[in-house]
């Protein structure tokens, strides 16, 4: 009973904080934009434990934060294993792949209208698709190893980054092209100096997609058949032996590969659209 | 609609073409193992068609795969399990229930986030945050706990998944669209003494729907990969995603196929059904046709 009181006590503590943080002018400095946010996950977090303790909840059906914490600290070869057979070989090969072959693909078409009009269509369907449902296929194809894994990756991330890039490398105006031609640029000058920088904003649109998708591909192609590494096996297997408490140890792992993962294209974004509106403060 | 028909009609034929000269090169391989075996052989003209009626082929010619996809449409009971139209209703139906509680969440979160600055400042963040954890690394898992909760139903825990999957775009968009209103129309309503509920009802959540709609488009494909991937890790044995495992499990490739693209089009009309309901509320809304 007092730890669930105690959790309520701070979770309502926190909220009162949090609120008039936020309502002040402290809220909307920098720190404040952290701070309201780090407060509101603790609390989840203290709220989690307290329930879980509170209400003596199994830990076959739900493990308290810090058992979860304990198996992370426990086991972290384990962990570092899987991290680096299904993110690092599966995802991030897959991804650089498939972001590689979407550039190169639209750069191809780029100078052919016609293809382009009719590839827009399919792709933006295509991108709609459950690609994931591939995933048995790619896995006949390639074995159990990371090489079917990054072959959905693959797949996975082509349509949204092409799509982007084909529509971004439409968006620089008339107005600007003509500029271009008036100075006597050829296509590839125009195309590197102007309509690849004016495309950027919207390829990496498709990226930020694809950083998500990249780790479900990853995740999901190991439930079809991987070596007895990698985390989509852990946790099928875990989740098998009751063995929450490593499930969550991975799916934490996972969160925080998601997170850094779309944090690093963010900041790469940053550096590369500069000059566009989005990226100004 | 003439000159956008024949660009997408060519680039789905040259689609066709690679598939057909892909099956005949991945499954000549097995052809040549069998005439080796036999110890006879072919030359490429006899290979060609044992390439394009093989029972388990690596890829199936397209043809082999709308045959599949036909005898699972048209030449089953729609009640039978092996009946493709049967396991695309199951899939259907926990696509919408997943759709529905994500709009349900989306919108209700982008409404109290428009409202109070504190929930903006704490739960935004960890919104974009939630989407950037691999749902399906969760999904196994929502399953046995609620089977261990006495949850028999295999459609709550699907509906879980879809629901994460497809609040997202519609928070995202809702959020943007209850802000969309300029200054000078919120302006105008304070000087007819509007409440603050006013303003909601009859300015801001107006303003919303073309953001509302577009969003859902996003959300329906993405409630749809949900639910698949719900069914994928399960053992389920009811429903597209359950389908393409079964597949996968007994090294049938056609019914793979074949399920693939019985999604493809449930996501095909499912964009065409959403569009529609947009069609038919900006038209009763006074908006252009």
């Amino acid at each position: 009973m007092i730890w669930l009181g105690g959790a309520i006590l701070f979770w309502l503590a926190a909220w009162a904080v949090n609120a008039s943080v936020a309502g002040s002018a402290a809220g909307r400095s920098r720190a404040g934009r952290v701070f309201v946010p780090l407060l509101f996950g603790i609390t989840v977090l203290v709220l989690w434990e307290g329930v879980v303790r509170g209400f003596g909840v199994q830990p076959v059906i739900l493990p308290a934060p810090s058992a979860i914490w304990a198996r992370i600290v426990a086991s972290p070869e384990v962990l570092w294993a899987d991290f680096v057979q299904t993110v690092v070989k599966g995802a991030l090969t897959g991804f650089v792949m498939g972001v590689g072959a979407a550039f190169a693909m639209a750069i191809a078409i780029d100078r052919v209208p016609f293809l382009q009009r009719g590839l827009l269509p399919i792709g933006n369907f295509v991108a709609a698709l459950p690609i994931v449902g591939l995933a048995p296929i790619l896995v006949m194809w390639f074995g159990f190893d990371w090489q079917s894994k990054a072959a959905v990756v693959l797949v996975m991330v082509f349509f949204p980054v092409l799509v982007n890039l084909v529509a971004g490398l439409q968006a620089s105006e008339r107005m600007q092209r003509d500029l271009m031609a008036t100075w006597g640029a050829g296509y590839w000058q125009a195309l590197v100096k102007l309509r690849l920088p004016a495309a950027m904003p919207f390829f990496f649109n498709g990226l930020k997609i694809a950083t998500t998708l990249a780790l479900i591909g990853a995740i999901v192609a190991e439930f079809f058949g991987s070596p007895i590494v990698g985390m989509g096996f852990r946790i099928s297997t875990e989740v098998g032996r009751l063995g929450l408490d490593m499930v969550w140890a991975e799916i934490a792992v996972a969160a925080l590969a998601g997170s850094v993962f779309y944090g690093a294209v963010s900041v790469v974004e940053r550096w590369v659209t500069f000059w566009h509106p989005a990226q100004r403060h | 609609m003439r000159e956008k028909v024949l660009p997408v009609l060519s680039v789905l034929g040259i689609i066709v073409v690679i598939w057909y000269a892909a099956a005949v090169w991945m499954n000549s391989t097995w052809v040549y193992d069998q005439a080796e075996r036999a110890g006879t052989t072919v030359s490429f003209a006899e290979m060609v068609p044992q390439t394009m009626a093989q029972d388990r082929p690596l890829l199936p010619p397209p043809h082999q795969v709308v045959k599949e996809l036909w005898k699972g449409v048209a030449g089953q009971a729609v009640t039978s399990k092996r009946s493709l139209v049967y396991h695309g209703f199951v899939t259907f139906r926990g696509t919408m229930m997943g759709f529905a509680l994500g709009i349900v969440m989306g919108v209700a979160l982008a409404v109290s986030i428009v409202r109070f600055r504190v929930m903006d400042m704490s739960v935004m963040p960890w919104a974009i945050i939630s989407q950037t954890i691999p749902i399906v690394a969760l999904a196994p898992m929502i399953l046995t706990v609620s089977n261990q909760l006495g949850i028999d139903n295999r459609e709550v825990p699907k509906a879980i998944i879809s629901a994460y999957l497809s609040f997202f775009p519609v928070l995202v968009s809702m959020v943007k669209g209850l802000r969309s209103p300029d200054a000078m129309q919120l302006d105008l309503l304070r000087t007819y003494n509007a409440s603050e509920s006013e303003t909601f009802w009859k300015l801001r959540l107006p303003a919303s729907m073309p953001y509302f709609f577009a969003s859902l488009k996003v959300a329906v494909a993405a409630a749809l990969i949900g639910t698949i991937v719900g069914e994928l890790p399960t053992g389920a044995i009811e429903g597209l995603g359950a389908r393409m495992l079964i597949g996968s499990q007994f090294g049938e490739p056609l019914i793979m196929w074949a399920a693939l693209f019985a999604s493809a089009i449930l996501a095909g009309m499912l964009i065409v059904l959403v569009g529609t309901v947009e069609q038919v509320a900006r038209r009763r809304m006074g908006g252009p046709a």
